[in-house]
């Protein structure tokens, strides 16, 4: 066994920017937006960079798919302690069209090439909020999985996972190679010092293309339409019960 | 004020809470909750630090954006939250603040490697102070600044190295909170009229006189203290000393308090017949104007960056207030002496950055840019003026509370125009590099 977690990262619109529609309503505006990396990404590098100083693991190596901004975050992911990174170049339509299942395969074909011990991912995405592609990298893979874990544990060559469920929380043990997605309560991510920012510039960024590793990155789903959420409207407030109800039946509720 | 007005701010301060704290729907599900985020975290003008210019910006590279995206991280965790309560306090916790910055790395930017520090260009230096603008007060990042590039700057290149270890590591890695002994209370402008004086007696200097205006002064460790040593002439009799604060003698006479910069504490200190090392002197007996005068360039560029972004915070804050204030029935940004002014004060905001962007440019290769940091000073002070009072006036009576960042800002920002070199200081340099001064 490598020693080696594999963490993917993905670029997103910044939590705090107001998102807006295009006109046309084909998506959401990204030109000269701010982008950052999605949250629970970082949430799962910090998990890997804390495994590697526990010394439970030997290397990093941060992946992210995207055209030529991705290797941002890429090197946000190298300033918080990882190893090295992998550029997973997608661009234009094909970017625009890649979901979970593509990123699963290319994260698949990687864990493989990498000899990779864990694939830590976050979550979900703070953009699409699919929550699929751990589960389905990890399908791809025939490896276990633990998601939405807050809490790690290495326990020999077997992993304890707490994973946060709707009713409480679940503990799993998991044999590695695995899957995991973190969730918010795993661990509060590091600031990137500014030593390792400088540090970060050193570490390298390989460039592959899906095809390069076998990918077939075409998409099965076609984004017909992109609206707003509806506008609240007002409420009508009724003074009795009676009023109520027959208010609800009137608008075909009951 | 009449109920009828008390209700209709209330009902205004409300409204902008609401308005600043506001998230789309579509993040209600996954933003929720990461790390501390909450009620607290202001919005961020969209017009953040964009990458996509990284490869044709003057002076920044991904590394000053990438140090600007971390530093930000820290200020909306770490100090931001807790503003509203230092400013009411008078007082923010350097000791813990500045160990948290330390800690990261950004305490030491310019400084030696071999004291913590990471040897980078002024260039850094100027991204994180310019990051520091987005503290929602100004008492903060000057404290902050004092820190880094006052008291600390001379020691770095003159100190012996026994000093720097004493003094120097400890003050990059946030451990120990400096502080300037430079003005007194019959000296500012004039520096060289200072009365403060150092006697030797055998191998100890004994330090006897006051300072003024000492920001940190109350929470500080140490301060680098600019005394008379001997009785030569005014600029050559001068030297810089390490002091502890902690010494017998050393008095924290008050705690001043001010129009602005609440949250700074600014103190007023007397030394009685204090006892101090001779090594505890930066470099040479004589040499401490000289010394301060050096790092004035620095200083200043400092002071620029750092009001440059909080002068364009109050504008784009003014900008979202007046967008959704309606008065006569349409928002008041769209009346068009509003959205007017606001272009030119913004244009005046890009101008200024240009002048510090250049002179920044320009200082890391070497040259002097003595004539152009102090025009830039110069005008931050006068534009932050009129930044903070035409956006003040925009904002209303609401402008007149304390519940909003414009109000500070106007507080804050007119030290700009008096301290770290009075505009008059500023002209009259000006003057002597268009050499119009009247001759002697």
């Amino acid at each position: 066994m490598s020693g080696r977690v594999l963490v993917g990262v993905k670029r997103v619109i910044d939590y705090a920017v107001k998102i807006r529609v295009k006109p046309d309503n084909s998506c959401v505006v990204t030109d000269g937006v701010k982008h950052s990396m999605n949250p629970f990404c970082e949430i799962a590098v910090e998990e890997a960079v804390k495994m590697k100083e526990k010394k439970l693991i030997k290397e990093v190596v941060v992946v992210s798919c995207g055209p030529q901004q991705a290797m941002e975050t890429i090197r946000t992911a190298l300033a918080m302690g990882a190893d090295r990174g992998i550029h997973v170049e997608v661009t234009g339509k094909d970017y625009e069209n890649l979901g979970p299942l593509q990123v699963s395969k290319i994260m698949a074909a990687l864990a493989k090439k990498e000899d990779a011990l864990l694939v830590i991912l976050g979550k979900q995405a703070i953009d699409d909020d699919c929550n699929q592609t751990g589960q389905m990298t990890a399908a791809l893979l025939d490896w276990p999985q633990g998601t939405f874990a807050s809490e790690l544990s290495m326990e020999g060559d077997k992993i304890k996972v707490v994973r946060e469920i709707d009713g409480g929380l679940e503990t799993v043990k998991i044999n590695t190679p695995a899957v995991i997605t973190a969730d918010l309560r795993l661990n509060t991510p590091r600031y990137a010092t500014l030593p390792n920012i400088m540090k970060a510039k050193k570490k390298k960024i390989a460039n592959v293309k899906p095809a390069d590793l076998g990918v077939d990155i075409t998409s099965r789903l076609e984004v017909l339409r992109v609206d707003e959420p509806a506008q609240r409207e007002a409420g009508v407030k009724v003074e009795t019960v009676d009023d109520l109800i027959a208010r609800l039946k009137e608008a075909g509720r009951i | 004020m009449r109920t009828q007005t008390d209700m209709a701010l209330r009902e205004g301060a409300l409204r902008l809470n609401l308005l600043l704290n506001s998230r789309t729907f579509y993040k209600f599900n996954s933003s929720v909750g990461v790390r501390s985020l909450s009620d607290n975290v202001l919005s961020k003008p969209v017009t953040s630090s964009a990458p996509e210019i990284v490869g044709d910006h003057i002076i920044y590279t991904q590394e000053h954006f990438a140090l600007k995206e971390s530093l930000r991280k820290i200020i909306d965790q770490e100090i931001n939250p807790h503003v509203e309560q230092w400013e009411a306090e008078g007082i923010f916790p350097a000791h813990k603040v500045f160990k948290i910055l330390g800690s990261a790395g950004f305490l030491g930017v310019n400084k030696p490697v071999e004291y913590g520090g990471l040897g980078l260009d002024y260039s850094y230096s100027v991204a994180v102070a310019e990051e520091l603008g987005h503290i929602r007060c100004g008492g903060i990042p000057m404290a902050i600044g004092v820190q880094t590039d006052m008291t600390t700057p001379a020691l770095a290149r003159f100190g012996s190295a026994e000093l720097k270890q004493e003094f120097l590591l400890p003050s990059i890695m946030g451990d120990k909170v400096a502080c300037l002994g430079v003005s007194e209370v019959g000296a500012g402008s004039d520096v060289s009229s200072i009365m403060t004086k150092a006697v030797r007696k055998g191998d100890e200097y004994v330090i006897n006189g006051g300072k003024m205006w000492t920001t940190n002064g109350t929470q500080a460790d140490w301060i680098c203290l600019l005394v008379n040593t001997s009785d030569g002439p005014p600029h050559r009799n001068k030297s810089l000393i390490c002091v502890p604060m902690n010494l017998p003698g050393v008095q924290i006479a008050r705690k001043i308090e001010k129009l602005g910069m609440w949250s700074s504490d600014t103190a007023e200190v007397f030394f009685d017949d204090v006892h101090v090392p001779c090594k505890n002197i930066i470099g040479q007996e004589g040499m401490g104007f000289t010394y301060q005068m050096l790092q004035f360039q620095e200083e200043r560029l400092w002071a620029v960056a750092n009001i440059l972004t909080m002068m364009e915070n109050v504008i784009q804050e003014t900008i979202q207030y007046t967008r959704q204030r309606k008065i006569f029935n349409r928002p008041v940004l769209h009346h068009q002496s509003v959205h007017f002014r606001l272009a030119e004060l913004q244009t005046e905001v890009e101008l200024l950055r240009a002048l510090l962007h250049s002179a920044t440019a320009l200082y890391i290769k070497g040259n002097d840019v003595t004539k152009l940091a102090s025009m830039a000073k110069l005008k931050g002070g006068r534009l932050a003026r009129e930044v903070g009072d035409s956006c003040l006036q925009f904002w209303g009576g609401m402008g007149f509370t304390s519940d909003v960042l414009v109000s500070r800002f106007y507080r804050d920002s007119r030290l700009m125009s008096i301290g770290g070199g009075a505009d008059e200081v500023m002209l009259g340099i000006i003057c002597k590099y268009m050499d119009t001064l009247p001759k002697k």
